[in-house]
């Protein structure tokens, strides 16, 4: 025996039907003893169902591992949130820090171009004035003794017999304040100007050795026992090399 | 996030209320009242996703009928679902959702491209479906039967078994199977309906078996 509500008996048990039909078929059950009957056996159906159908539980490692996967997830999660502003605080950082470099390599860059300009001005000076050399002499000799008392170092020069170089002679010079030699040699006409200051009277950071142009001049420069030496002139960059070879090894 | 944001436009539309209205404190209790909902209905996936974990275990392994793929199935679920957690708009079904994610999960595993290969008898529209009136209404009662109600379960085919399961334990709404099983909701009807007497074929055929 069937009846017209029982189609709608699961939706009606399942609280799937609409009001209206909710109540149209609560009123079918008072009146109707079959569906009512039908009904309870539904019910106890579902219950068996839902009884035999809860069957598994999940085992303590299975827990262990779901956590496992939360928390390590979580932990990175974390990680994540911090990456950006870590990033951001690094690369800003790198920035600053760039920027400071960059900034003291052009201070820098200033300053070793004022010191070579300096010394391109004394060398030029040294050219044109009436009296370049305040000791005349061809004979290291006499150069080196003349300077005692006027410089506070000593400084050794080169023998130059068998070389196209000629001393002329030597002047006490300035640099940043600081007393010096300056040594003048000659080589097929052209003049070179050799200066020696105590290394201390150069600012830190200026290039230890190196060879430059710097207004049509060259210029060589190292650093020897605490002293500092500067080659400068307009002949070739061989003869200037030529020349520091000489003054190193003297 | 969305919900605060919210709850903030709200704030600012009481707070000129109240402004006007002067009662400030009445307010001030209505906001902290609406934070605290907002808070308590979004929850971190872990307070959210971890009840969950017997119930979709116990899917999982009907749908595998081994235990340590599904515990595999489990933990790839929740792996997926914590990485997914930020797409999960929040005030929706979460239980569904993470059905929903274990269902397709399972699809694409080997027991689960295998199962989706069994074609399944859907043409006839048969959701009206009358439970025969010899049902044996009184088998079930008895714990013992619990057994063959169980292997009448496992004989039903996948996508029968797992309409059931979720309509009868999980007490799911036809809408949320639909969710979880991504399928329409006349589908999740006419299959319940068809499981359900299929079911009721397949105990009543075990009980004539045994004695």
């Amino acid at each position: 025996m069937t009846h017209p509500t029982w189609p709608k008996l699961d939706p009606y048990l399942d609280g799937e039907l609409t009001a209206a039909e909710m109540q149209e078929v609560d009123r079918h059950l008072r009146e109707c003893p079959a569906c009512a009957a039908e009904c309870l056996r539904r019910v106890q159906w579902k219950r068996a169902v839902k009884e035999a159908g809860t069957r598994y539980a999940a085992s303590p490692e299975l827990k262990a591992r779901v956590h496992k996967v939360i928390s390590g997830r979580a932990s990175s999660r974390r990680a994540w949130r911090w990456w950006p502003s870590l990033a951001v605080a690094t690369a800003l950082l790198v920035l600053i820090a760039a920027g400071l470099f960059f900034a003291q390599q052009s201070a820098r860059r200033v300053r070793n171009d004022q010191i070579v300009a300096e010394l391109a001005d004394l060398h030029v000076a040294t050219l044109a004035s009436n009296s370049p050399v305040d000791v005349v002499s061809t004979d290291r000799h006499t150069v080196k003794p003349w300077f005692e008392g006027k410089i506070p170092f000593s400084f050794n020069l080169p023998e130059l017999q068998g070389t196209p170089f000629e001393l002329i002679g030597g002047r006490v010079s300035y640099l940043e304040q600081s007393p010096g030699a300056e040594l003048i040699y000659r080589v097929r006409k052209h003049q070179i100007s050799a200066f020696i200051f105590q290394d201390r009277a150069v600012p830190a950071g200026f290039m230890h050795e190196t060879s430059m142009d710097a207004r049509s001049f060259h210029l060589e420069t190292w650093e020897k026992g605490g002293l500092r030496y500067f080659v400068i002139g307009d002949t070739t960059p061989e003869d200037l090399r030529a020349l520091s070879k000489l003054l190193k090894k003297a | 996030m969305v919900v605060l944001l919210f709850q903030t436009a709200r704030f600012a539309i009481y707070s000129r209320k109240c402004f006007f209205g002067g009662a400030w404190n009445t307010v001030g209790a209505r906001w902290f009242t609406l934070v605290c909902v907002s808070e308590e209905r979004s929850g971190s996936f872990e307070e959210l996703a971890v009840p969950l974990l017997d119930r979709l275990y116990n899917f999982a392994h009907w749908l595998t009928r081994n235990r340590d793929e599904a515990e595999d199935l489990v933990q790839e679920t929740f792996a997926k679902a914590l990485k997914g957690f930020g797409s999960f708009a929040p005030g929706t079904n979460f239980r569904a959702w993470m059905f929903r994610i274990l269902k397709n999960t399972f699809l694409t595993s080997r027991t689960g491209l295998k199962a989706s290969q069994v074609p399944l008898d859907e043409t006839g529209e048969d959701a009206a479906l009358p439970v025969e009136s010899e049902t044996p209404e009184t088998i079930l009662i008895d714990r013992s039967n619990q057994r063959l109600m169980q292997e009448a379960i496992e004989e039903l085919p996948a996508a029968h078994r797992e309409v059931l399961l979720l309509c009868e334990v999980e007490e799911m709404s036809y809408e949320e199977i639909a969710t979880a099983l991504s399928v329409p909701i006349g589908t999740v009807m006419s299959r319940l309906a068809r499981a359900r007497s299929n079911l009721r074929r397949g105990v009543e055929s075990k009980l004539k078996k045994t004695p």
